[in-house]
């Protein structure tokens, strides 16, 4: 594909109907002006590794700074990001500023760019039978608009915030903190970039939305998407409905900030608890739009292991979107301590305990399928037993935390924290790691090792139940969120957390050895690798597929099709 | 079987745009809640918002037997140079009787000032039932140079207070209102700046706008 000049390979895309498959445009035109659903995916995927890799460091510094009581590390690192002698002040404000990176990277330029853009590009399509994406050119804007916002957030590390450099308000941006409270361009870079990332993923989901309500190949009907297509839509859906509410908080917080409004300023009349309001009617859907596609891969994937389609598809797919609507109605339950009176925080704790109920039905369908299944112990599969532990414990906890009351003594503490990276960074992750195992020979045409794989998942699985296991009991005994220091009473555990990070960031060595056999070493991978129980679309096609697929639309035959 | 390859770009630009409306009205759903919220909390007391009454109305309003505290406080924000306070510290009135608090403000700069005060009530299920007849909050407040005003507020409690299973047992509510220089009195004094006697704003980001 070397020997293709640039100009020829940039016509390609017009061609789409050459049946030369391998096609391909030459390097900078194939991924700096890619319109290929395939390319863009994983343009996703490795920027999300790249993101994650900062995320994860920024995490790293948080638990050396929480391994003890005191203040140790902070002066150094602020040192290190460019504030020559700190003054105490701003050291504590970089521990603001690294909470806030740590989120706001996780959970918008790690997580959702994997699982909505990664595997989100590279399936939807392949799963539906369809050539590409509705609308190719749009989708190449989404990533690169991502792409900018992440530079956006990251050239704010090194602005004044008010205190010190950087944004330091938390991913929640809650006004006054981030109005008055942050004087500096630091938190205006951080809102542009919640706004470029923010437009980015709209389109994206306009696009998801269009080409699974219009492209899917003849013979299937919406109820016999795989599941994981049928997460993504509800995924497309959530984000359509709840991404334009924050453009819109946080366009109020620009202007409160740089041209005297007073949306969230007493002052003018206006309430920063409606920002709290509008944040989480947009923040608590957003948790499931970070776990919904996850919910998807782990569905292929026990129906993949154990050879049989998924128990319950059809109450499967609308547990989801029952998921999706309720998650609209309960966004008060993060406002519990904001002042609601007791009917409200009834409302909201009830509705907040019919959230159990489809994921209940989930959780239950992924071991009825299981039951009685043949079932292979591949590396995908474990990765996604373990997210079924995993996301049942945060689920579990959820349910405590869904208590209007009990919420009055646990809010902003620790056992948040457990219960919320229980379910993204042990549950969305592990998803995210299950279906990276289970495409990426269909993505690189390259095996990895399965051995590296389940030795991560061992060593991952230790460190992170390590890391936040003992969260929970820091935060019944009632130490508070968001705070380098803390008594000396609740440094055993934390001296613990901190050596389950060690654990983890083990085996995130152990995954990039692995990439690394798998393009030096790895065996080249079948068009179906996994064998009869993989019965989607993308296993028709050879790994990797071809640069355009499906030029003949497949058609999906009735008695043929499992789930 | 071989189904056209080329997608159907009138039928995915429908739903493309339909899709994108969505995202609008949802964007001015967001800026619609500003209004909604805040006619949400007069209607609904919501965060301790007071209610507004006419004299007329109050005039027909039965007094019960039972007796409330009203507690009373005063709050200024902290870059405005002003002195705000209550005359009383509380006043027992019975539920629905109408009754008068005063407060008195004084300007402490040598340059003229104009704040709004704003205000809510403790415990916040009273909101719903706490009628002012006049106040001045209602309007912006001027204060010339070193003056002093008055500034009383005439209030009852709703007797409807008694009904609520959540606010019946209520015995005492705080009053209380926050002053807040508006941005046109910030800007007219920056503009003819002259020798401050108070002391520099604490905090930086106070001297933002």
């Amino acid at each position: 594909m070397a020997t293709i000049p640039a100009n020829e390979g940039f016509d390609a895309h017009d061609h789409a109907h050459d049946h030369d498959h391998d096609h391909k445009p030459a390097f900078f035109a194939r991924w700096f002006m890619s319109t290929n659903h395939k390319d863009i995916g994983t343009l996703y995927l490795i920027f999300a590794i790249f993101a994650g890799i900062i995320g994860g460091a920024v995490s790293g510094m948080m638990r050396a700074e929480l391994a003890h009581p005191g203040i140790q590390y902070l002066g150094y690192f602020a040192e290190l990001l460019g504030t020559a002698t700190p003054t105490f002040d701003q050291q504590l404000h970089l521990w603001n500023v690294l909470i806030t990176a740590h989120g706001l990277i996780m959970v918008f330029f790690m997580v959702m760019p994997a699982i909505i853009g990664g595997f989100g590009n590279w399936f939807v399509p392949l799963m539906i039978g369809a050539p590409d994406m509705a609308f190719p050119r749009m989708n190449n804007v989404s990533f690169w608009l991502t792409f900018v916002g992440f530079l956006s957030l990251m050239f704010s590390a090194f602005m004044p915030g008010g205190t010190g450099q950087g944004a330091g308000t938390g991913w929640t941006v809650y006004a006054p903190l981030s109005t008055s409270g942050s004087v500096g361009p630091a938190v205006d870079f951080a809102i542009f970039s919640l706004h470029l990332s923010g437009a980015g993923t709209i389109l994206g989901a306009i696009n998801f939305i269009t080409t699974i309500l219009n492209m899917r190949a003849p013979g299937m009907t919406l109820h016999k998407m795989p599941l994981f297509v049928w997460s993504v839509l509800v995924t497309a859906f959530l984000l359509l409905l709840a991404l334009p509410v924050l453009a819109a908080a946080i366009t109020m917080l620009l202007t409160d900030r740089n041209f005297g409004t007073t949306f969230f300023d007493p002052a003018g009349g206006g309430d920063p608890v409606l920002y709290q309001h509008l944040f989480w009617f947009f923040g608590h859907p957003e948790v499931y739009i970070m776990i919904l596609p996850g919910f998807g891969i782990i569905s292929q994937i026990i129906s993949t292991f154990s050879k049989k389609p998924v128990f319950g598809y059809l109450g499967m797919a609308y547990a989801m979107v029952a998921i999706g609507v309720v998650g609209f109605i309960v966004w008060a339950h993060h406002m519990y301590t904001t002042g609601l009176d007791v009917n409200t925080k009834m409302y909201f704790t009830a509705a907040t305990m019919v959230i159990a109920v489809p994921t209940g039905i989930k959780i239950f369908s992924w071991i009825a399928t299981m039951w009685g299944g043949s079932i292979e112990f591949k590396s995908p599969m474990i990765w996604a037993i373990g997210f079924i532990f995993l996301f049942t414990v945060g689920g579990v906890t959820g349910v405590v935390l869904a208590n209007g009351g009990v919420d009055d003594n646990l809010h902003d503490t620790y056992y948040v924290v457990a219960h919320f990276h229980y379910v993204l960074s042990l549950g969305a992750v592990t998803s995210l790691f299950a279906g990276f195992f289970y495409w990426f020979p269909k993505m690189s045409g390259r095996m990895h090792s399965e051995f590296l794989s389940h030795l991560q998942f061992v060593i991952f699985f230790i460190g992170v139940n390590l890391i936040f296991f003992p969260m929970h009991f820091l935060g019944v005994q009632g130490m508070p969120r968001r705070y380098p220091d803390y008594a000396v009473a609740y440094s055993y555990w934390n001296e613990i957390a901190s050596y389950g990070y060690v654990v983890m960031a083990g085996s995130m060595v152990i995954f990039f050895v692995n990439i690394a056999y798998a393009f030096l070493a790895g065996k080249k991978a079948e068009g179906n690798y996994w064998g009869e129980g993989a019965t989607t679309l993308e296993w028709t096609l050879s790994s990797p597929p071809p640069f355009h697929q499906f030029e003949t639309l497949p058609v999906i035959d009735d008695a043929a099709h499992a789930h | 079987m071989a189904a056209s390859v080329v997608p159907n770009v009138q039928k995915n630009r429908k739903v493309g745009m339909l899709a994108a409306g969505g995202a609008l009205a949802m964007l001015g759903l967001g800026y619609a809640s500003v209004p909604l919220y805040q006619l949400f909390c007069q209607v609904t007391g919501y965060g301790g918002t007071t209610q507004r009454a006419d004299a007329a109305a109050a005039a027909g309003v039965k007094v019960a037997g039972k007796s409330v505290t009203i507690r009373f406080d005063a709050n200024v924000a902290r870059d405005m140079p002003w002195q705000f306070k209550p005359m009383q510290v509380k006043q027992d009135v019975r539920v629905g009787q109408r009754q008068m608090a005063r407060y008195e403000a004084r300007n402490l700069s040598d340059q003229t000032v104009t704040g709004t005060a704003i205000f809510n009530v403790s415990p916040e299920q009273a909101g719903k039932y706490f009628n002012k007849i006049q106040c001045f909050c209602f309007t912006e407040q001027t204060l010339q140079p070193g003056q002093q005003i008055p500034m009383p507020v005439i209030y009852y409690v709703d007797p409807a207070i008694l009904d609520d299973p959540s606010a019946k047992n209520i015995e005492e509510i705080t009053l209380s209102y926050t002053f807040n220089e508006t941005h046109e009195s910030v800007a007219a004094r920056q503009r003819k700046p002259v020798s401050q006697p108070m002391e520099k704003p604490l905090d930086p980001a106070q001297t933002r706008r």
